[in-house]
């Protein structure tokens, strides 16, 4: 029996944490979830932190699932997403995106996986004015990050039965900084020489993405190209309503989370999509090797959209968030029936 | 007479006059400087040239050769100098190998800085005939092509630590800001999105888009409104029908540009312009090399004579211009004429030699319609409120 730490979140957070929890519970996966708060509080010194007990959990359990977080205007401290990363360190955000067959897309065998550095680069928050009217942004790449996000793609790769990884950089403009983080993949390549690796230019990528997405197997790259890239790819497959997300931390510590916002306009009506935390709960458990469960849960799902019988509204039907769920229970149950 | 020496308001007005008629030398003829570039440019050079001399086009080429494994920036000064001396070029890109030393610069970078070609235009169409996967895109993207995240300006401050700086100056957002509103207008567009991350970005991306605002307020009838990049992203791959004119820094344009032109049929189709106050430079919109299929008479020959189009929409061969830009769209949307990129089996050749049988035999139903926005969208018309932004100090 594995624990997981389980950050409900705001919004519709709530309601589609309940809904993994009761499809878990039909699955008879054997993980114990401990409820946690996150919302920051000043600790001593007048840093932002997360509660200590949340913390602590996390620590201990070392695996995690979120529901989205809102970050209240003028509250004063950086986002939530932000703290959470910065505590734990998460340095790679993954992101598979596989297309869902039964909600169709004008992208269909879409099966790629982002994996975007989450610490460094364009996000480094390093601003300055250097004079009226001139700003300078500081994009920071360093060798120790580049090295480490390599090195989870090729594992990842490894671990996924994947076949190929391609860094995906603009080392043409940008010499210093994108050809140090090429430097570090191909060096880490050398020791994956089961794996494929090649490089490619930002822009290609984007033109071929769009013209035909299944030349990608695993993509790796720097925070900013990551960022679009996950986004442009979770638009191939229907939205962040239906996207998965994994950040895997130092130290083990692995959180996955929807990537969609709290949807405070249909908070707490029933009518909430929970296929993004589902999905990512599903990721989870193949993080753990609880690959059986993982598969059961995946086809249930699956299933259910494909079928069409109960989609809820984001989806095109008209189906309750509580009927959605009990139709992939549902479903779950018979699989097991079926063995 | 140069113009500097003429009284304030006299100056505009001469500078607004002289830039808009054309540079014309030796009876009526234009000297355009050619760059081949490497890859499939020298090939598409070849076939905008032998199809001018067909149409007869009164336009001499200025063919300027650069090597890009050379070290030495003398190949590179020389075609800027010429692009000074024609003001016009076509060009094909330039290879930079990323293995490179950082002293080495971008050829294509060094270009448009050293010309201050600072819009780069695309616009992008879906073409009857041509199968995609979304229908009814007609985006505008103007890309902020000087500064931003493409200024080289990096150090390694640690060993195994490195800064890149990104440049964002208010003078070059709200030129950008300015033209891209201009566009719109000229071309009765009602919408201009601003792509950006301010939200991360704070100072670099807020300055750009606080530009956009300022200048949207001198142009009320145009919606404006802005959208975060990776947002974007999501959105041009399901509802790209939503934008119509966007306007971004540079790296994003390089983002959105390939995307869109990845979305109406790939960088076969799609021609690019860069736009200076001074300078206009025309090439393949996705400035591919094209390594890979170099000298196999494969690559798609219509961005390349799209924009050489735009090159004599520019120099207002109006006439040249629409005679091409005709008989190469009914190639492509008509005929079953199409290179491998857009899924046929014709020869880059082929194609040429069907888009000249066109020419000689026009097709009277295919209507102009396609590509109206590059006619108007010249900075050759010097607003006073253009100048006040152009000749603020510019660090």
């Amino acid at each position: 029996m594995q624990t997981v730490t389980l950050i409900p979140g705001d919004g519709i957070g709530p309601e589609i944490s309940a809904a993994v929890i009761k499809i878990f519970e039909a699955a008879k996966v054997p993980v114990k979830w401990e409820e946690r708060n996150v919302t920051a509080i000043k600790g001593p010194g007048g840093r932002w932190m997360i509660p200590p007990d949340a913390k602590e959990s996390m620590d201990r359990s070392k695996i995690g699932l979120k529901g989205p977080l809102k970050t209240p205007i003028a509250a004063g401290h950086p986002s939530m997403n932000l703290l959470l990363r910065k505590t734990f360190d998460l340095y790679a955000n993954v992101r598979p995106c596989i297309s869902i067959e039964g909600y169709k897309t004008p992208y269909t065998d879409v099966d790629l996986v982002t994996i975007r550095e989450n610490t460094e680069g364009e996000y480094s928050g390093i601003e300055h004015v250097i004079v009226d009217g001139v700003v300078q942004s500081i994009k920071l790449i360093t060798e120790k990050a580049s090295k480490r996000i390599a090195e989870y793609a090729f594992e990842y790769a490894r671990n996924n039965q994947r076949n190929s990884v391609t860094a995906v950089h603009k080392a043409n403009i940008m010499r210093m900084s994108d050809g140090l983080f090429l430097r570090k993949c191909r060096e880490v390549a050398e020791n994956f020489k089961d794996i494929k690796f090649t490089e490619m230019y930002l822009d290609t990528v984007c033109l071929n993405m769009v013209q035909d997405p299944t030349q990608f197997d695993v993509l790796v790259m720097p925070n900013l190209y990551g960022d679009i890239l996950s986004d442009l790819c979770a638009g191939l497959i229907g939205g962040l309503g239906v996207t998965p997300s994994g950040n895997i931390g130092a130290n083990g510590v692995a959180i996955f989370e929807s990537v969609h916002g709290t949807a405070p306009d249909i908070a707490g009506l029933d009518l909430a999509n929970p296929t993004a935390l589902l999905l990512s709960a599903v990721m989870m458990l193949r993080h753990m090797g609880l690959h059986p469960h993982a598969d059961k849960i995946q086809t249930a799902c699956f299933d259910t959209i494909r079928d069409k019988k109960f989609l809820t509204k984001d989806l095109g039907g008209n189906a309750k968030c509580s009927e959605f769920t009990s139709e992939i229970c549902r479903r779950v149950q018979d699989l097991d029936g079926g063995h | 007479m140069t113009a500097r020496f003429l009284p304030g308001s006299l100056r505009r007005l001469f500078c607004s006059w002289s830039s808009r008629l054309p540079p014309a030398q030796y009876g009526g003829r234009h000297t355009v400087t050619l760059i081949p570039g490497d890859g499939i440019g020298p090939e598409l050079a070849q076939h905008v040239q032998d199809m001018f001399r067909i149409c007869c086009v009164p336009v001499d080429f200025e063919v300027i050769d650069i090597d890009s494994t050379k070290a030495s920036e003398v190949d590179i000064n020389n075609a800027i100098i010429a692009i000074k001396r024609n003001r016009v070029a076509l060009k094909g890109n330039i290879e930079t190998n990323h293995d490179s030393p950082p002293s080495y610069k971008s050829r294509n970078c060094l270009l448009r800085t050293a010309l201050d070609l600072y819009a780069n235009v695309m616009h992008c169409q879906s073409l009857p005939g041509v199968r995609t996967r979304h229908e009814n895109i007609n985006i505008t993207i103007i890309r902020e092509n000087t500064e931003g995240e493409y200024s080289s300006l990096e150090h390694e401050s640690v060993p195994g630590v490195v800064e890149c700086l990104k440049i964002i100056t208010r003078t070059k957002s709200l030129r950008i800001a300015d033209y891209a509103f201009r566009t719109a207008r000229e071309n009765g567009r009602g919408r201009v999105t601003a792509v950006h991350k301010a939200n991360i970005m704070k100072l670099s991306d807020g300055l750009f888009l606080e530009c956009c605002k300022e200048v949207a307020s001198g142009y009320p009838e145009i919606t404006f409104d802005t959208m975060i990049v990776d947002n974007t992203a999501m959105q041009l791959v399901s509802r790209p029908q939503q934008f119509e004119v966007m306007v971004m820094p540079n790296l994003y344009g390089n983002v959105v540009s390939n995307v869109c032109a990845g979305l109406v049929g790939g960088p076969g189709l799609v021609p690019g312009a860069n736009y200076g106050k001074e300078y206009a430079v025309f090439e393949m919109g996705t400035r591919n090399t094209g390594k890979d299929i170099a000298k196999h008479d494969t690559a798609n020959p219509t961005a390349m004579l799209l924009a050489s189009c735009l090159l004599l929409d520019h120099l207002r061969l109006h006439h040249y211009a629409s005679t091409i830009r005709r008989a190469v769209l009914s190639t492509v949307t008509e005929t079953q004429m199409l290179t491998p990129d857009l899924g046929g089996h014709s020869s880059t050749s082929e194609v040429v030699q069907c888009i000249m049988n066109a020419v000689q035999n026009p097709t009277k139903h295919l209507k102009d319609r396609y590509c109206a926005v590059s006619c108007d969208s010249r900075p050759d018309y010097i607003s006073p409120n253009e100048n006040k932004h152009i000749t603020s100090a510019n660090p």
